[in-house]
């Protein structure tokens, strides 16, 4: 009896450690590719940054120096355009999905659109705006850009979206509802600002997937090799830096393409931290 | 103050489930009625009919009159208008969990547009007072969570919630039964405190909790009222044979 409980225990112990060291395992897993290409880029990346990289333009072919200013300048602008589209259009899809059209053939039909917008392959979604919207106009232009970024992120923030809005127990929406409050105002009020901090991991994951994005500027935003701020004309950005200079045969151009894709890596990396500070503040002792 | 309601011939459905049949039930203002009966015989969704909650499910149906204070809720008034009048306490607290102590209890007034904050600040505190919280929330009512509470406070917290929206009738519906002993007889206190000023209504599988808390009791069964009366009739001289077995245990 006694030696059969012994070994009983010490099978128990034994595939508690396994079951434990699998899930170390994993996550290391996980993590490992992530680290592998911070530690790569900063090895082939980091010399080539000097203050020069962050203010000035990209140099002709043969002189030494130059940067990737306008670049920085032109992601954030393009960014900024994408996510003023996908971000707004995204959630009130995702909250229509959740709140309103629940169970409707409406939803079904946004839904499984949603899905197939997800898998369309990004260099596709940059020549539907370059037919949409450079042809027309009879230029590149970095609000084209904007657009084919910002059709990019809708599905995925509204998908999120309603997600987040699914998992708000239904005794919240009801405790809003019972106190006279109407239907549109508790949703807004209380429904989506509970389930308010997955749905801005949602938009910063879309945010950090689009940043990367070369194929859909290509046809829109198209690059520039000097500063421009305006919407009407093509900008720069820089994985379309990066991407021009690693294609090119010089060393010069191949060191600051690696430099860029660190700094491209870093700035994404601190806007979703400066998105995540920003919105945790203000949240309550014992909040869930 | 409170008001009586009336109801006349109330049936409800979930889709195609008959689960109120022809309820005819006088409730007195400023007294405490309880409703018993076993699991599933519609006492829940009969309490749902007096705010219009039951129809916030896309499938649930209501026919019949419910008069509360004189005015015919389904005929005369929307269904948000009614519920500033009629508020509700649920089974298990509720509490908005992104809200603080003082959001939660301010909610219905500021999401109704109500914006004075000198008057918020009174509201909050003689509903904290009303509701027996006051004491132990004081001093962190804008720092900590309402979802930060023990379970009891929660439910407190819910009905300071209920009471902000001044309304003239309290639906709760089981209210202490996901509470332990203590947090159970606070709330039972507060009913019987409350009562003065609020017409009651209480769901309650706990007879005990009907007996000590309210003076009318009503038995469902089924989907219909089998009887009611006042409490002590009910449980020491019922008329009806099943309301007799139920509070002698034979079944539910």
């Amino acid at each position: 009896m006694q030696s059969e409980h012994r070994l009983r225990s010490r099978i128990r112990a034994l595939s508690d450690g396994a079951a434990t060291g699998l899930a170390v395992l994993s996550t290391l897993l996980v993590v490992a590719p992530l680290v592998a290409i911070f530690v790569y880029l900063i090895y082939r990346g980091a010399s080539s940054i000097s203050l020069a990289f962050f203010t000035d333009v990209p140099k002709p072919v043969g002189e030494p120096g130059g940067g990737m200013a306008n670049a920085i300048l032109g992601s954030a602008i393009l960014l900024g355009v994408g996510s003023l589209i996908g971000v707004p259009i995204g959630i009130s899809g995702g909250i229509f999905l959740a709140e309103f059209g629940r169970g409707t053939k409406l939803a079904n039909a946004i839904r499984f659109t949603a899905d197939v917008l997800n898998g369309v392959p990004s260099i596709v979604m940059g020549i539907a705006v370059y037919s949409l919207i450079v042809v027309p106009q009879g230029h590149f232009s970095a609000f084209s850009g904007g657009v084919a970024l910002g059709i990019m992120m809708i599905p995925t923030v509204c998908r999120t979206t309603e997600e987040m809005l699914l998992m708000v127990p239904n005794a919240v929406r009801e405790a809003a509802l019972a106190l006279g409050v109407p239907n549109w105002r508790s949703v807004l009020a209380i429904t989506v600002k509970t389930a308010s901090p997955g749905i801005i991991t949602g938009c910063m994951l879309a945010f950090a997937r689009v940043a990367g994005e070369t194929a859909p500027l290509i046809f829109t935003a198209f690059g520039n090799v000097g500063w421009s701020a305006r919407l009407d004309e093509p900008i720069s950005a820089l994985p379309l830096q990066i991407y021009v200079y690693a294609l090119s045969p010089y060393d010069e151009w191949h060191r600051l393409a690696w430099a860029g894709s660190l700094v491209l890596i870093v700035l994404i990396v601190l806007a979703v931290s400066l998105v995540r500070y920003v919105t945790s503040r203000g949240v309550l002792k014992g909040a869930s | 103050m409170g008001v009586g309601i009336e109801v006349t011939n109330l049936n409800a459905w979930y889709g195609t489930n008959h689960t109120l049949q022809d309820i005819n039930l006088p409730i007195p203002a400023n007294h405490a009625t309880a409703l018993i009966g076993p699991s599933g015989c519609g006492k829940s969704t009969f309490v749902r009919c007096l705010n219009r909650m039951h129809e916030t499910n896309p499938i649930a149906r209501v026919t019949g009159t419910v008069l509360i204070g004189g005015l015919d809720i389904y005929q005369d008034a929307k269904p948000v208008e009614i519920r500033r009048r009629v508020g509700m306490v649920f089974q298990r607290p509720n509490p908005f969990p992104t809200m603080s102590i003082y959001d939660n209890v301010a909610a219905g007034l500021k999401l109704n547009g109500y914006s004075n904050r000198r008057a918020l600040d009174e509201i909050v505190e003689r509903s904290l007072k009303n509701s027996a919280l006051w004491d132990e929330v004081k001093d962190d009512l804008k720092k900590k969570s309402g979802a930060s509470l023990s379970g009891g406070q929660q439910q407190r917290l819910c009905i300071a919630r209920a009471l902000a929206v001044d309304p003239e009738v309290l639906l709760m519906d089981e209210p202490a039964s996901a509470l332990d002993p203590v947090s159970t007889a606070k709330i039972e206190d507060l009913i019987f405190q409350l009562k003065s000023q609020y017409t009651i209504v209480i769901v309650t599988h706990n007879m005990q909790q009907a007996a000590r808390v309210a003076e009318k009791t009503g038995f469902f069964l089924n989907g219909r009222m089998v009887e009611f009366d006042s409490t002590h009739k009910i449980f020491t001289n019922p008329s009806d044979k099943r309301t007799e077995d139920y509070i002698t245990g034979r079944f539910g």
